[in-house]
């Protein structure tokens, strides 16, 4: 047990950046994801199938693709790069940040398709007797639909944080592998794997990676289950 | 307080063209299903736009297609209670109850939750989650939330249909006691005599999303001709009376009615109370003569003052007993061999036991027997 949790300062850094990553780039896909997701439940709009292939591009290009792509758009001389980062001082290229877009937008498919499947189950009667008693569209919004699709909002969140914590190929491309910047978990196995004697730290690595993963799995089961139970029982 | 509507609307080969004015306490949407009362209460509550026409409620104009006006249904403070009660499953009973009031301007909340509560009786459920309540409590949690909401009207869609009898009897008191103890005038969608009888104050009765028949419900509820043909055996004259006495040794409470008195079985209301009854057209025999040695107990005597042909072998008979009109289907075998004809006088015979709950008002459970 000792030999798994005597980890480097490297390593530590690496584990620490990860969880870091991953919760920032879930926390940020949250409310645009809840968007796209109404957009694509409920609307009826020209370009509708254009969002929906633009929202599920990621799931089937190269990771390496999407990763240069955003290296295009949001590095240093990327349109969207230069912008932000002259406006608002956000860079992108060769910094964690960038990396957590990178996983963000490597998970939202994954979170829009959960967010999306739960508003289409929810009974829209109920939205409209709400409205009866007095309750606008975006208070029937908070109060009710927002608490009726809460297991699918989990279950969204839950897989853009596991796909974050295993994001690679997006990542290494859009802000390379770079120690205690944007060396991800998974950027350190991979270049443990890369140098002699680093099965250990790889393997090291890897079964974290695992530990971490199931305990995001677990803990969105529990919520879920007591949210369902919440609104079931009692 | 009054309600008008005046629409036309197409769904697909369906056209519903509906316009009527009401001003009761209780007034009833009374149809066949399909006839198009459900649609209808969607749009006075502002679920559904009507293609054109105009909808006003209290003099405030809710729908107005000439004028491009269309009120979205949070700004009509017309409270709803749906047939599957549509109770939010991620909130208490209280959550459910608070739900509405939180968002009527104070100044307009003149609903008072004890008194709600009390009225429907949901003082013990307040902690629980709809999913445990039987479909009765349901129904009375979802009144009460509509009423909480403070609203200027009370819309009813077939709030009973998807209970069994046993639940509807449980409810229907405290319906009564929602139209006779509060001012807020109810829209009642209904495809049950039976309720409609004991309920409403006036009658809009449709069909094939036409108004075929409206006014008073003793006077709509006499034109048996118009009732759908699965609810024609429920039809028949509907009186309104009061308890004169009870007849403890019997079991029985004699009622006070124009026509006469009534003997019916035993209610739980006291003397003097008003009480509206249904007497089935099918429970009412003739007598040209004054009938001796006969069980049934309430003979009244009348004179024959409509007779039209009902389904089958069956002629239906209006009779004005004093001025209150009893209704009897019989044979047309009976009618030519009792020689029935306009303006003849007969007696009306009506067996005390052909009057069940759901043709007499009884109260409330809590009451009844007592």
């Amino acid at each position: 047990m000792n030999w798994l949790l005597d980890l480097t300062p490297d390593e530590w850094n690496a584990v620490r950046l990860s969880i870091k990553v991953a919760t920032v780039a879930m926390l940020f896909s949250l409310p645009p994801g809840i968007l796209i997701a109404l957009l694509l439940a409920r609307g009826q709009f020209w370009g509708k199938t254009l969002l929906n292939g633009l929202v599920h591009l990621p799931l089937i290009l190269p990771p390496v693709v999407t990763g240069y792509l955003l290296l295009l758009t949001f590095g240093k001389r990327g349109p969207a790069g230069a912008f932000l980062a002259e406006h608002f001082g956000i860079v992108f290229s060769f910094r964690w940040t960038g990396a957590a877009l990178a996983c963000g937008v490597m998970g939202f498919p994954l979170m829009v398709r959960a967010i999306r499947l739960s508003i289409e189950a929810v009974d829209r009667r109920m939205e409209a007797a709400a409205g009866t008693l007095g309750a606008n569209p975006l208070w029937v919004f908070a109060t009710i639909t927002l608490p009726l699709i809460l297991p699918g909002l989990i279950a969204g969140a839950i897989l853009s944080f596991a796909k974050a914590m295993g994001e690679f190929g997006a990542t290494i491309t859009f802000v390379s592998n770079i120690p205690n910047e944007t060396q991800t978990l998974p950027s350190a196995i991979y270049t443990f794997t890369q140098v002699p004697g680093g099965d250990e730290g790889a393997l090291r690595l890897t079964l974290i990676s695992i530990v971490i993963s199931m305990g995001a799995l677990v803990a969105s089961e529990v919520l879920a289950r007591r949210v369902g139970r919440r609104m079931d029982m009692e | 307080m009054t309600v008008l509507v005046d629409i036309s609307h197409r769904l697909g080969d369906f056209s519903l063209d509906v316009r009527f004015e009401s001003a009761g306490r209780l007034t009833a949407l009374f149809g066949p299903s399909g006839s198009g009362k459900t649609t209808l209460i969607n749009m006075i509550a502002g679920l559904i736009r009507p293609d054109k026409g105009r909808i006003e409620a209290d003099g405030r104009v809710l729908v107005d297609t000439g004028a491009g006006i269309f009120v979205p249904k949070h700004r009509r403070r017309i409270g709803m209670v749906f047939q599957d009660a549509r109770l939010f499953p991620h909130m208490s009973v209280a959550g459910n109850l608070r739900y509405g009031r939180w968002f009527t301007p104070a100044a307009e909340r003149y609903a008072d939750m004890d008194a709600v509560v009390e009225l429907l009786g949901i003082g013990p459920l307040m902690d629980r989650r709809p999913a445990k309540l039987s479909g009765g409590e349901r129904q009375r949690v979802a009144i009460g939330r509509a009423l909480l909401a403070s609203p200027r009207l009370l819309l009813m869609d077939e709030p009973l249909a998807s209970l069994d009898e046993a639940r509807k009897a449980e409810i229907l008191p405290y319906i009564e006691r929602l139209r006779d103890e509060t001012k807020i005038p109810i829209v009642y969608v209904s495809h049950s005599v039976a309720e409609v009888a004991r309920l409403a104050r006036d009658v809009v009765m449709l069909a094939q999303g036409n108004v075929i028949a409206s006014g008073p419900t003793e006077a709509v509820m006499q034109r048996l001709d118009l009732l759908p043909a699965e609810e024609r055996g429920e039809g028949g004259a509907v009186l309104d009376t009061r308890v004169l006495r009870h007849d403890e040794n019997f079991g029985m409470t004699v009622l006070g009615s124009a026509a006469g008195e009534i003997r019916v079985p035993r209610l739980a209301a006291a003397a003097g109370a008003p009480v509206r009854i249904r007497i089935r057209a099918r429970d009412v025999m003739i007598a040209t003569e004054q009938p001796a040695g006969l069980s049934a107990l309430n003979i009244l005597p009348g004179t024959i003052v409509a007779i039209s042909p009902g389904e089958g072998p069956a002629v239906e008979v209006g009779i004005d007993c004093n001025g209150a009109t009893v209704l009897a289907r019989i044979t047309e075998q009976s009618r030519h061999a009792l020689k029935l004809r306009l303006g003849g006088h007969v007696f009306a015979v009506i067996k005390t036991v052909s009057f069940d709950r759901a043709n007499t008002g009884a109260g409330l459970p809590a009451e009844a027997d007592g």
